[in-house]
């Protein structure tokens, strides 16, 4: 993990692109550490009631122009306080945080999934598959076509670029993870590959990276490992610190000696195997787990 | 007085430490995390999160909420247990110079023992810190500082197997009728000193889901929202110690401190020492900053040494 830099962040710009805010701060410290699938922690103001730091993926640095960009979807009064940050306010930010997408080092086909403004970090790593000679596809899901994010910026990268809403409001109507329901189609939709399946197909996708909500996450991994692809899965984890402290984001993953731990997602993560997290099991202990808690996925 | 010339060193048994600050059990990790945001050695000590004598997974998630000035929490005492700790992380610690408090628990009288018993000569060990009093927790019979006999029993039995040059803390729980007379029951039992507070037990409930967010229903409430508790319990027992009711001994003060202010707020109580909590989660390098706040807050009252702010609040309405 590299180092984090804590410090207070210039507001460059904040602009809105679908529902989302994309805000640019300088950060020239952090930016020059950051690599694709890391993320930042932002701080709301001091009088402020909310002590818990906010954490967003970072969708990209550029370590020459000293900036960080990151994507924040108004979810509470938290991150609704944050969109309103204009050019000039400080921001209290550390970055980067947590683990980078793991990038094979020769040519690979890459399929790129996300949901909603998950998809934030995708870009950067996009071109990083690139620059190694690699190509990469993507699949944008959203509920709406205003909760998509970054669906020009895929297709300046590549032709193969799927949209998926689940309202039909852009793209292909339905879920990422299930056969697309064509209008007029009398065929049992589970009879046929789902639209990742078919994306995977299409540009013989290798390995597969996947940022959204774990659900979504815990059927693309079931697909792509189906299909022989790794699975590289960024979660989404409520998590009070960001930095390791807390042990609030902890999800049940398999070590690689076997033996099954409630890791952090913040210094763990939040890039996992999605073959090694416990999907069905998170939100509980299961029993193997009991006397199992180490604080990290050492061996 | 210039800030730079408030002597900020405190006692703690047969050490002097540079500063009273310490980490609260709990929000600090074992250490290692803290120490890319803040030099370790520079802090008076480092409390470690409670260490059991196994390895233990802890409560499911969610295990956190947020509330206004504060947070719940129920991790259920996570960790990898006491061998794991002496092998992989006192080491490291003691190279970095950090002076260790070690929080302890045990689900019988008999594991915090056997905890106690592993810790006698580790390196940077310079205390243990008894935690009587961890809410989150299967049983709450199991919560010892609820009760003055099950205080004074493992206090006692920890004491005993302790190296005699390695200060007993209890950490005690505001949960209580009356706070004294915990605070007197561990002392007889030979506490060194007292941590106070440990969290406050809270619940918050889901309007969407109807049901209480931490998936172990009840957390501990921590953060600035209950200052005023921990501050009211540090003055209380401090009181009772100055009218010779508790034999005195340092209290170690905790609960929402932010700045440096809050910090001579629990010196003036009582507090021969300070520890940041959840304060940590918002910025980990706070430490340093309350510190410094620290000695400006002292030396813009006169003060030249943290000790002589220690009870001031207790001070002779005459004087």
């Amino acid at each position: 993990m590299a180092h984090p830099v804590v410090g207070e962040a210039e507001v460059l710009s904040n602009e809105l692109e679908g529902v989302y805010h994309r805000l640019v701060l300088v950060a020239p410290e952090a930016a020059a550490r950051v690599r694709a699938g890391h993320f930042a922690t932002l701080a709301l103001g001091g009088p402020s009631e909310l002590l818990l730091r906010r954490a967003f993926s970072i969708h990209r640095a550029d370590a020459a122009a000293g900036t960080v960009e990151l994507v924040v979807a108004e979810h509470g009064a938290g991150t609704k306080e944050l969109a309103k940050a204009g050019p000039g306010d400080r921001l209290s930010l550390i970055a980067p945080l947590g683990t980078p997408f793991p990038v094979p080092e020769g040519p690979v086909s890459a399929l790129l999934v996300a949901w909603g403004y998950g998809s934030a970090p995708l870009f950067a790593l996009a071109e990083e598959i690139r620059r190694r000679g690699g190509q990469v596809g993507f699949i944008l899901g959203a509920s709406t076509a205003e909760r998509l994010y970054g669906v020009e910026l895929a297709q300046e990268l590549t032709q193969d670029v799927l949209v998926v809403t689940e309202d039909g409001s852009a793209g292909l109507p339905g879920l990422v993870t299930e056969p697309p329901s064509l209008p007029g189609d009398g065929q049992e939709g589970p009879s046929r590959p789902s639209v990742l399946a078919q994306a995977m197909d299409a540009i013989d996708a290798t390995v597969v990276y996947a940022c959204g909500p774990m659900g979504m996450l815990a059927a693309v991994t079931a697909i792509a490992v189906e299909r022989g692809a790794r699975c590289h899965t960024a979660v989404e984890e409520a998590m009070a610190c960001g930095v390791g402290v807390c042990m609030t984001c902890v999800l049940p993953v398999v070590g690689e000696d076997g033996v099954s731990r409630f890791v952090r997602s913040c210094t763990d993560g939040p890039v996992f195997d999605g073959a090694r997290v416990r999907w069905a099991d998170i939100g509980t202990v299961p029993p193997d787990l009991e006397g199992a808690g180490a604080m990290g996925v050492s061996a | 007085m210039e800030p730079q010339d408030v002597d900020l060193s405190v006692p703690f048994g047969p050490l002097t430490l540079p500063n009273p600050l310490t980490t609260a059990s709990g929000c600090a990790g074992y250490g290692r995390e803290l120490a890319k945001f803040v030099p370790l050695d520079a802090l008076g000590s480092v409390t470690t999160k409670t260490i059991m004598p196994y390895p233990r997974s802890g409560l499911a998630t969610p295990r956190m909420a947020e509330t206004p000035s504060g947070m719940l929490n129920g991790i259920g005492l996570q960790g990898a247990g006491v061998a794991a700790f002496v092998q992989q992380e006192l080491p490291w610690l003691a190279e970095r110079g950090a002076r260790v408090l070690v929080s302890i628990a045990g689900s019988r009288l008999e594991e915090f023992v056997e905890v106690a018993e592993q810790l006698n000569g580790q390196p940077g060990v310079i205390g243990l810190e008894v935690n009587i009093s961890c809410p989150n927790v299967a049983d709450r019979g199991l919560v010892f500082a609820c009760n003055p006999a099950t205080s004074y029993d493992v206090v006692r039995a920890t004491r005993e197997v302790t190296d005699s040059a390695l200060p007993v803390y209890a950490k005690l729980s505001p949960d209580v009728t009356s706070i004294t007379e915990i605070a007197a029951a561990c002392v007889e039992a030979g506490a060194d000193g007292l941590s106070m507070i440990n969290t406050t037990l809270g619940l918050v409930i889901d309007l969407d889901t109807g049901r209480p967010v931490l998936a172990g229903g009840t957390g501990g409430l921590s953060g600035p929202a209950v200052r005023p508790i921990a501050v009211r319990c540090v003055h209380q027992v401090h009181a009772a110690m100055a009218a010779g009711r508790i034999p005195p001994v340092p209290i170690l003060g905790m609960g929402g401190i932010r700045t440096g202010r809050d910090a001579l707020e629990f010196a003036m109580a009582g507090a021969s020492g300070v520890a940041v909590g959840t304060t940590l989660f918002h910025d980990p390098a706070a430490p340093l900053r309350i510190l410094d706040e620290l000695r400006g807050e002292l030396a813009a009252r006169g003060f030249a040494k943290y000790t002589d702010a220690v009870g001031y609040a207790h001070r002779p309405v005459t004087a």
